[in-house]
């Protein structure tokens, strides 16, 4: 009884330091391959097109209305200290530092990292991972290492694009609905943005674009190797819903990681 | 080189799971395959047929000992020297492992692509060419999902031959085919080796009729290898395990000898 349970912890323990093992040597590869040669232009631009071009509409409404949103609440809360004139700062510094980064990464994960991963699953249930091997191409290079420079090429424009799109969805309801003065939008952001606050939000978006990534091809790549993921078409769908948890969960702890420690 | 064993397995055994639901698959298996020759390994489902050929490849490592291609260890190979061997091989697995969201003109090309530095016309045309050998001529555009399983196993018989491999694997060829388009499967294989020239191991259940293009087979059971030896002694070999397993996927009119029918 006792051995086994004493035995049971061991092959955990043994199970997960195997599978982070595997995770970081994944990443080290995969980060070796985006800046060694050749490189993959089409693929990349393909990719490119899945992941960045793709989300650019979900990307605008979310953006639009997460500002919208921002706009009425910050005027609700403003008026109260009769300051709506903070309203232009008070959105873009919740834009730019936090919304804009970590609500993107959640869109491209739910987009693109699921679709990335499920990919990568199918290939390796169906042999074609194992096939690509067996032709001696890499297929680390081949499907791996694109999507990584896609999406840190991708995720960190989406987030300057959501966070513009936010900063003129706050102007809508806070200028044109609710009558805050134009100027006071437009002069209160310019003050209070500072150039610290920006390189945070890219910092962050950088960050987040690496996890995505990471997890969810990682996930997909290796689902052979993934405990208790079942077999066939439920162990794709299984480790797709697992990478997309870890991810999104991964992107909020270390936003706050990354505030705390940048703030 | 002739009669130098090319790919030798050395006393390999592979278990999968650990603990008390461990699962034996190989165990202490020997076997020289000599170059130029067509090696069936046979045995019944689940006898680590497949395995062995993912051993050979380096896609599985063994628990016990060694696996060497062309006189070099398998197993202390890095990933390099890994890839440099498996450019020797040709696989077509059980399942073809199409790239699904390619055509079948792009899955053909693929080795060509990212391996050899041809021009695109250069590939088209090898690409075209070996589409008419195997009488997939027209169905360039299409995508595997269109495709018949008989089409598919041409496919990827088409992908694995364009680097002009020193070793075939095949993996269960004809599983899932009707008797006809088996036939017409084993006869591409004899066309294409008469061709090529490769070495080839085929891992089939498909007795006896996989027996006519064996030089030599290897029957699989419970993680040991039973028998590796010509066709002909195997169909006439007085061991009883043997005459059982003959009897069993053959029937009665195999036994005693009576090969003329084959």
């Amino acid at each position: 009884m006792i051995r086994e349970r004493i035995e049971t912890i061991g092959a955990d323990t043994l199970y997960y330091l195997r599978d982070l093992g595997r995770m970081g040597l994944f990443l080290l590869l995969a980060v070796k391959g985006v800046f060694t040669p050749p490189f993959r232009f089409r693929a990349l631009l393909k990719e490119i097109r899945l992941i960045g071009v793709n989300s650019v509409a979900v990307i605008f409404f979310t953006g639009a209305f997460t500002g919208m949103v921002l706009g009425v609440q910050g005027y609700y809360t403003l008026t109260k200290f009769g300051s709506e004139g903070g309203l232009g700062s008070a959105v873009a510094l919740s834009l730019i530092r936090e919304l804009g980064p970590v609500l993107t990464a959640l869109m491209v994960t739910g987009r693109a990292g699921s679709a990335m991963c499920a990919e990568l699953g199918i290939m390796r249930i169906s042999e074609q991972i194992d096939a690509l091997d067996c032709m001696a191409i890499d297929p680390f290079r081949y499907l791996v290492v694109p999507k990584f420079l896609a999406t840190l090429i991708s995720v960190p424009i989406l987030t300057l694009f959501f966070n513009v799109v936010g900063i003129y969805g706050g102007y809508l309801v806070g200028v044109k609905l609710l009558g805050v003065n134009p100027g006071a939008y437009i002069s209160g952001m310019q003050h209070s943005v500072v150039n610290q606050d920006i390189n945070l939000g890219i910092v962050k978006s950088f960050v987040f674009a690496l996890i995505i990534v990471w997890v969810c091809t990682g996930r997909g790549y290796f689902l052979h190797r993934i405990r208790n993921a079942g077999f066939g078409a439920e162990s794709v769908s299984r480790v797709t819903t697992q990478a997309v948890v870890i991810s999104s969960i991964s992107v909020l702890v270390w936003d706050y990681l990354l505030t705390a420690m940048l703030l | 080189m002739r009669h130098e064993p090319v790919i030798r397995l050395i006393e390999v055994s592979k278990s999968f799971g650990a603990g008390e639901r461990a699962q034996r698959v190989l165990d202490g298996v020997n076997l020289d395959i000599v170059e130029g020759t067509t090696t069936v390994i046979a045995g019944a489902s689940g006898q680590g047929k497949s395995v062995t050929l993912k051993l050979i490849l380096g896609l599985l490592a063994p628990d016990r000992g060694n696996i060497e291609v062309s006189g070099r260890e398998v197993g202390r190979m890095g990933a390099g020297e890994l890839r440099e061997m498996r450019t020797e091989f040709g696989v077509l697995f059980q399942g073809s492992a199409l790239f699904d969201s390619l055509t079948v003109f792009e899955n053909i090309a693929l080795p060509l692509k990212e391996r050899a530095r041809l021009k695109a016309g250069e590939i088209r045309e090898r690409v075209m060419r070996t589409l008419e050998q195997l009488d997939m001529a027209g169905h360039e555009d299409k995508y595997p999902a269109q495709l018949s399983g008989g089409m598919k196993k041409r496919v990827g018989l088409a992908r694995a031959l364009q680097m002009q491999p020193r070793i075939m694997l095949f993996d269960e060829p004809t599983t899932g085919l009707d008797p006809a388009r088996s036939m017409e499967i084993y006869q591409l294989f004899y066309r294409t080796q008469k061709e090529f020239g490769y070495t080839s191991i085929i891992v089939s259940h498909d007795i006896p009729r996989i027996f006519d293009l064996a030089d030599r087979v290897a029957i699989l059971h419970d993680g040991k290898m039973w028998t590796f030896d010509s066709p002909e002694a195997i169909l006439l070999s007085g061991e009883p395990l043997i005459q059982d397993f003959v009897t069993l996927t053959m029937g009665e009119v195999y036994r005693s000898g009576q090969v003329e029918t084959l």
